[in-house]
């Protein structure tokens, strides 16, 4: 054990810095949930691209730097300090992109990865269905194979950023007859194709953040099916491991919310030290946020010498979500009667923008597969319990 | 940055394990309730020849001349079997500190320690209570800022029952003719590092702790049947060892982490061990909590050995500093003007 940067990944580290103050726009860009700020999301990931830092895991021949995990934490730490914009494309670089790694021909790595890369294409998601949520395998959504197309019809919902992505992934019945995980087929589709209606819902801060998405007798070329038909199970449970694994949420996002937290104490500290509650949170705020880098750390220095992500990494999901939603809700409390005023209130000077995080932070541990859902994982998979 | 631990002391931890797993039956730690001291003469000479005592004694002095962090897997395995030997303090806290009084003391007792003839128990000002004075050849006490070394005989002791029948507490008078061996600043300095080694003693044997309490609910749950079904086969039941697990998981990197940071005589060691305390005890309280839950009644009897797990757990949690104490230790860094925080913090 040596818990020292070495000489090369501290340079990384000042490389990422140098490069990220000269280019991470001065003002805060608006909300990716707009037709605006989408574009100025949309914008950035290119700026990004071009700097070589938008992807620093890939492999040099698709735009990135060949990074290990350690490098890609430092990233993180960087960008979250620096306050980069977010991730309009996560969907893509986080969770397509390593699934069409694993499962992709030649053809769609070079077709799809790259246009990921550059900013041109936005992934959205395609699981959910109006009665297959937790239960994905009730996916009813089909796509029938005829000739060299896929025909596609349906319903998916709570896809999010669908409304200004350009491709959807996701996951349709292609054998009518199968029930439950068989017979359903891991499909990309371009969200300008014919026959798609795309209709917004408003979230819980009023914007269209996700939408639904409707599918009559859209044709699908079959080169845009991801692995074998009726194999989709497995490669979504790749993509939902990604997901829950490492790569979606990493420490320096709540280590950041976390350091916030703490200045925003010490500011309404004469009217937050009221209740004794508060400080206790605070305090825990920050043990957690810094336990979630620890084990992220030991985890990625595992997985850099040849270890394998085990059934405790679904523990990962149930804490980063519940700490960022205690985060928020005790920064709610600091605030107090401020905690509900939107930004432009003229008595919302200090708030920042801990609403907007509050009311994020209440999705966390719905997306992603429920907190319900990976308890039972857990506790099936990692503890050995009878199902 | 390599934050795991090496081949050597993953097979130390695995034939340990093995050893504790073995000998350490809840059966023979009742069995040891009953008897004077509550200890366990014939274990302690196992766990010697074993090279356990001797661990952290250096090579010139008969030891294997290991550290924290090669003794941290070790002390959680201890917690695992709920050791009710003075393995921890006497390798974790008491012969680092006998290292750190150096001189004619250390020389006389560091082979002695190497080969477990010798218990040596540390114990601070804010151990009112002090467990294990009573089979400890050498007790190395910190009372009213200075350091006493004292064999049996320079100390009188009034029993404090616990609980916990494993655990044997006393209040310790120190006989006025006895002489300190440190004072002032170095008895501060030693103070500080016996803290940290202490609560880290405490934090490694909470994990341990933990996991042995969501083992035998799992075993338990899986075997209990209620409506026909295993009650472990219902979510209310799963989702409540869940819970433990997440703590539990989320507890262990910042322990192994302190046990690095004392290992390193880091700056930031203070800061690391108490958070690492919290944590681990944290988890072990919620496992203790909700262990018990899923036992039902029969998890509220003497008979089942739940209860040996639990009550060590809630002890750990207020000995080497309670919950309070180390809350202050955070506070005191988060809340300072010049705290360095936020992301890329962690490991400067």
């Amino acid at each position: 054990m040596n818990l020292q940067y070495t000489a090369q990944q501290q340079a990384f580290r000042l490389e990422v810095r140098e490069w990220l103050a000269g280019h991470v726009p001065a003002q805060p860009l608006a909300s990716f949930d707009t037709a605006e700020g989408f574009q100025q999301h949309r914008d950035w990931e290119v700026i990004l691209n071009q700097g070589r830092w938008g992807m620093v895991t890939w492999p040099e021949a698709l735009g990135g730097r060949g990074c290990d995990l350690i490098e890609w934490l430092i990233f993180e730490e960087e960008y979250y300090r620096a306050r980069a914009p977010q991730r309009v494309n996560q969907n893509g670089i986080f969770l397509l992109g390593p699934t069409l790694m694993e499962y992709g021909t030649e053809e769609q790595r070079a077709r799809f990865l790259p246009a990921m890369a550059e900013g041109r294409d936005i992934w959205a998601q395609g699981w959910s269905e109006p009665n297959a949520g937790s239960d994905m395998a009730a996916i009813r959504s089909r796509a029938d194979h005829q000739g060299d197309k896929y025909i596609i019809n349906g319903q998916k919902t709570w896809s999010t950023r669908a409304v200004w992505a350009d491709w959807l992934f996701g996951m349709f019945r292609t054998d009518p007859e199968s029930e439950r995980h068989r017979g359903l087929t891991f499909i990309l589709v371009p969200l300008n194709s014919p026959g798609i209606t795309v209709r917004p819902i408003p979230q819980l801060d009023g914007l269209p953040g996700f939408a639904e998405i409707f599918f009559d007798n859209v044709e699908v070329d079959v080169s845009n099916r991801l692995g074998d038909e009726g194999a989709g199970w497995a490669v979504a449970m790749a993509t939902a491991g990604f997901e829950r694994g490492l790569m979606l949420r990493s420490p320096a996002r709540f280590q950041e919310t976390a350091r916030r937290l703490i200045e925003l104490y010490r500011a309404n500290e004469t009217t937050a030290s009221a209740d004794p509650a508060v400080k206790e949170a605070v305090i825990r705020a920050y043990l957690d946020a810094e336990s979630y880098c620890l084990s992220t750390y030991q985890t990625a220095c595992r997985l850099t010498q040849g270890g394998k992500i085990g059934a405790e990494s679904s523990t990962n999901k149930i804490f980063w979500s519940e700490l960022d939603q205690n985060m928020h809700a005790t920064a709610m409390s600091i605030l107090g009667a401020r905690a509900e005023l939107l930004p432009h209130a003229p008595a919302a000077q200090g708030v920042g923008s801990w609403l907007d995080g509050f009311l994020f932070s209440q999705s966390g541990p719905i997306y992603a597969g429920t907190n319900e859902i990976q308890r039972n994982i857990i506790a099936e998979r990692m503890l050995g319990m009878p199902r | 940055m390599d934050f795991t631990f090496n081949e050597d002391q993953l097979l130390f931890q695995e034939s340990v394990r093995e050893f504790l797993g073995n000998e350490i039956t809840p059966e023979r730690l009742r069995a040891a309730w009953d008897t004077d001291t509550g200890r366990d003469p014939a274990l302690w000479t196992q766990l010697a020849e074993l090279g356990l005592a001797g661990l952290t004694v250096p090579e010139e002095h008969g030891g294997l001349g290991m550290n924290a962090l090669d003794f941290v897997l070790l002390a959680q395995e201890c917690g695992y079997v709920a050791l009710a030997e003075p393995l921890v303090n006497h390798a974790l806290a008491g012969v680092p500190l006998l290292q750190d009084l150096g001189g004619a003391l250390a020389e006389a007792w560091l082979p002695k320690a190497a080969t477990g003839e010798a218990r040596i128990i540390a114990a601070l000002e804010q151990n009112l209570l002090v467990e294990d004075a009573h089979v400890a050849d050498l007790l190395l006490l910190e009372r009213a800022g200075q350091w006493y070394a004292l064999t049996q005989g320079e100390f009188s002791l009034q029993h404090n029952a616990s609980v916990d029948p494993s655990r044997r507490l006393f209040t310790v008078t120190v006989n006025d003719a006895v002489q300190p061996v440190a004072s002032g600043d170095q008895a501060r300095r030693l103070r500080l590092a016996t803290l940290n080694r202490g609560a880290l003693g405490c934090a490694a044997q909470a994990l341990g702790l933990a996991q042995r309490m969501v083992d035998m609910s799992v075993l338990y749950t899986s075997d209990r049947q209620q409506f026909g079904k295993p009650i472990g086969s219902f979510q209310a039941v799963k989702h409540h060892l869940a819970n433990v697990a997440v703590r539990l998981e989320y507890a262990k990197a910042p322990v192994h982490r302190a046990a690095y940071a004392v290992a390193e005589d880091a700056a930031g060691a203070g800061q690391a061990v108490s958070q690492a305390k919290l944590m681990a005890c944290e988890a072990a309280g919620l496992a203790a909590k909700n262990s018990i839950q899923v036992h039902g009644a029969m998890g509220y009897t003497w008979e089942v050995d739940l209860h040996i797990f639990m009550k060590k757990a809630w002890a750990l949690a207020n000995t080497w500093g309670d919950a309070g104490f180390h809350k202050q230790q955070v506070a005191g860094h988060i809340f300072a003007d010049d705290a360095v925080l936020g992301a890329g913090a962690t490991f400067q």
